[in-house]
């Protein structure tokens, strides 16, 4: 994810004095016609340069185009809705008069990435710990091969799973906390459990735990040499030793890494609905079945929507994309910030 | 390394791949073998057809499809899934040269929207497929099929009535040992036709109890929502007192055990073949001309109709079809609407369309142009 401060550097346009984002002096390098190595430059790196910069315009028309065509399909639904977009709790567009509003399903969506993120960030830095350097390595390159395969596997089979399997069977936990913590609101219920906001969650913590896994592994193993040997010299113990070493490190990738969790937690659609009992209320009594999504929203009722529906559900789908954005944004923020801090 | 795991990928996606079609089907199962092998019914013609829509009559299609390509190898023709409002939508934009749909077309934006595709003809719903909706339900210990009034339904699934040895629900079942269990209501997640007749049925023959009004969403508060009629007939297999509706293929299929309804009078109907199709019988047409929109009589004292079932439709242009499509459309929807094609339907958890509207349909499907 972040690659080393000589690597960006090189990147950036060498004829162009860019000041260093850990805020060193900026530098300069020499004539336009010339490299970084001072030699003239090649056709062939005009034409890499033309490459590269074409793939990022790309990426950005591609954004702007979407964005666009989900505005323009959503204008329609929106200018018929009767009622406030943002707070109704309700989903009837192609009822006369046309009612929905974004409230339950954004706030289900937040709900159930957020309760997935609390599950699933801790045991993937700790699986990401275990790989890099504390399994043996006889065991490290099965484990590390065997939480790749399971980014693979298909959201939908996560959601049969968590349908089939998972419902019936965390009705007993939910009882057992609702019991004996139920004078937290989190954990109260109605007396009945099944397709809840926690079931959900597991579901989505599950698919999540190999992403974040994964890039952090990435990251822990790049830890320079000499920042661990420099901890082993002062006397530190392991934990002492990935606490001040390879932790913070690698904090801002396991931002990233959990960032890009939050991403397929929030957009994940089949395996959710599956799963969730929609409704259309906020309620933070995450055992009792509830909740709802924006994405498994759509998944319900794109099929039977009529023009305005299918309008409606762009809608949402247009407040799901800038929440993505919000959040990308403010992760983004976070990791620029411990970079300052950490230099 | 990276080789094996590619190849591991790309075989759970094609798993993902056959889950997922696995899913889209509302009636459960594929197509099974023909009552039709020889091709009673079928007038050939050659040429392509592409449809989409409801996924209730999926399975319908595609065993009429299979029945006639297999005798005429010079057509081609499609069914998509998709959902009715989906294929409304293709129909209407001309995406496609009929749809299936568990609607009629709505009167309005919708029928006007349909009507200028068609431009020589209105937009017209001709009934294809019926499909019984079975109450099913997990009480253990109950062996003898359940009475549920209409009204105990409403209050059911509204949770007025809370648990399965309720006064009201013991009354109609005499003889009974109902347990005290708490009821787990299921109804689907997702838009469907099965929650349109299922709520309209509570709709007339509930008045006073269900007040919800009959809608493809499933509106009323409490019980759970599930994915599907599978997923509404896996809810109430794996939960101890729960009940839920869906086609009676799947609590065939799951060995789900399913309620005798009330009908208006309050007589208790059970759920076969002849029932439903009896209740068929009595619907009126609404539309005029060939256009076929059916209204269900529910307040039918008939004790040998069971008034809760779901029709679904094909919608076609009366007029204004692509003169080389004529022949084609003709045929193979004859062949549906004929007594051979209609045959295919029971053995897919269908029911046939009762004779004096079958005869309706096969005349409005003659009438297309």
């Amino acid at each position: 994810m972040d690659e080393p401060e000589s690597a960006k550097i090189s990147m950036t346009r060498s004829s162009e004095a860019v000041p260093s984002p850990a805020g060193q002096p900026p530098k300069t390098n020499g004539a336009q016609s010339k490299d970084m190595r001072g030699r003239p430059r090649r056709r062939a790196d005009a034409i890499f340069r033309m490459l590269v910069q074409g793939s990022g315009v790309v990426l950005l028309v591609i954004m702007a185009a979407i964005a666009v065509f989900l505005i323009l399909q959503a204008i329609p639904a929106l200018k018929a809705d009767t009622t406030n977009f943002l707070t109704t709790l309700n989903w009837a567009p192609d009822s006369t008069p046309s009612s929905f509003g974004i409230a339950a399903l954004a706030f289900g969506s937040l709900l159930t990435s957020l309760l997935a993120l609390v599950m699933s960030v801790p045991v993937a830095v700790g699986v990401a710990l275990a790989i890099s350097h504390y399994a043996p390595r006889w065991l490290a390159g099965p484990l590390a091969y065997v939480v790749d395969l399971l980014a693979a596997v298909p959201s939908v089979v996560f959601g049969l799973w968590g349908l089939i399997y998972l419902v019936p069977s965390i009705i007993g936990p939910s009882k057992f906390l609702s019991t004996y913590f139920g004078f937290i609101p989190l954990f109260e219920t109605n007396g009945t459990y099944g397709k809840s906001v926690f079931a959900a969650s597991v579901v989505l913590a599950v698919m999540i735990i190999p992403i974040i896994a994964a890039i952090s592994r990435e990251i822990f193993v790049q830890t320079p040499r000499d920042h661990i040997e420099a901890a082993w010299a002062i006397g530190a113990t392991k934990w002492e030793m990935v606490r001040t070493a390879i932790l913070p490190y690698g904090r801002s990738g396991v931002v990233s890494a959990t960032v890009l969790g939050f991403g397929r937690a929030i957009g994940e659609t089949i395996a959710v609905a599956l799963v969730l009992s929609a409704n259309y209320e906020i309620s933070l009594h995450i055992l009792q079945p509830g909740g709802n999504t924006i994405a498994a929203n759509i998944a319900n009722r794109y099929g039977e929507a009529g023009g305005i529906g299918r309008g409606a559900l762009i809608a949402s789908g247009l407040v799901l994309f800038v929440i993505t954005l919000i959040v990308n944004f403010g992760a983004r923020a976070i990791v620029r910030r411990g970079e300052r801090e950490g230099a | 390394m990276k080789r094996p795991q590619r190849r591991v990928a790309l075989g759970s996606l094609i798993g993902a791949g056959l889950l997922l079609t696995a899913c889209g089907s509302d009636t459960g199962g594929s197509p099974s073998s023909s009552t039709n092998p020889g091709g009673a019914g079928i007038t050939c013609s050659s040429g392509s057809l592409t449809a989409a829509g409801s996924t209730a009559q999926q399975n319908a299609m595609a065993q009429w499809i299979k029945d006639y390509l297999n005798k005429c190898s010079g057509a081609n023709i499609n069914y998509g899934g998709g959902g009715s409002g989906q294929g409304v939508q293709q129909f209407t934009d001309g995406k496609v040269d009929f749809a299936g749909s568990d609607f009629p077309l709505a009167a309005g934006a919708e029928q006007q929207g349909a009507d200028a595709r068609c431009k020589a003809g209105p937009a017209i719903n001709i009934p294809m497929v019926g499909g019984p909706i079975a109450v099913g339900y997990n009480v253990p210990g109950v062996t003898k099929p359940l009475n549920l009034s209409a009204s105990n339904l409403a209050k059911i699934f509204t949770g007025k009535i809370t648990k399965w040895n309720d006064g009201a629900i013991a009354q109609d079942n005499p003889g009974v040992a109902l347990p005290a269990l708490g009821i787990q209501t299921f109804h689907r997640s997702d838009g469907s036709g099965t929650t349109y007749n299922f709520t309209n049925y509570l709709a007339h023959d509930a008045k006073a109890d269900w007040t919800f009004g009959a809608d493809k969403n499933w509106t009323a508060p409490g019980g759970q929502g599930a994915k599907g009629s599978q997923g509404v007939a896996q809810g109430v297999k794996s939960t101890a007192g729960g009940i839920g509706y869906f086609e009676l293929s799947f609590a065939t299929q799951s060995q789900i055990p399913y309620a005798a309804v009330g009908n208006a009078e309050g007589k208790f109907v059970s759920l076969t073949q002849d029932n439903a199709v009896k209740f068929l019988s009595y619907a009126k047409v609404a539309g005029t001309g060939s256009d076929l929109k059916l209204d269900f009589d529910y307040a039918t004292t008939d004790a040998s109709a069971y008034p809760n079932l779901l029709v679904t439709y094909e919608i076609v242009c009366s007029k204004g079809n692509p003169a080389d499509k004529i022949p084609l459309l003709k045929n193979f929807l004859g062949y549906a609407a004929s007594p051979a094609g209609q045959q295919e339907l029971p053995a897919q958890g269908y029911i046939s369309l009762p004779d004096n509207l079958r005869q309706q349909v096969q005349q409005a499907v003659n009438s297309l142009g």
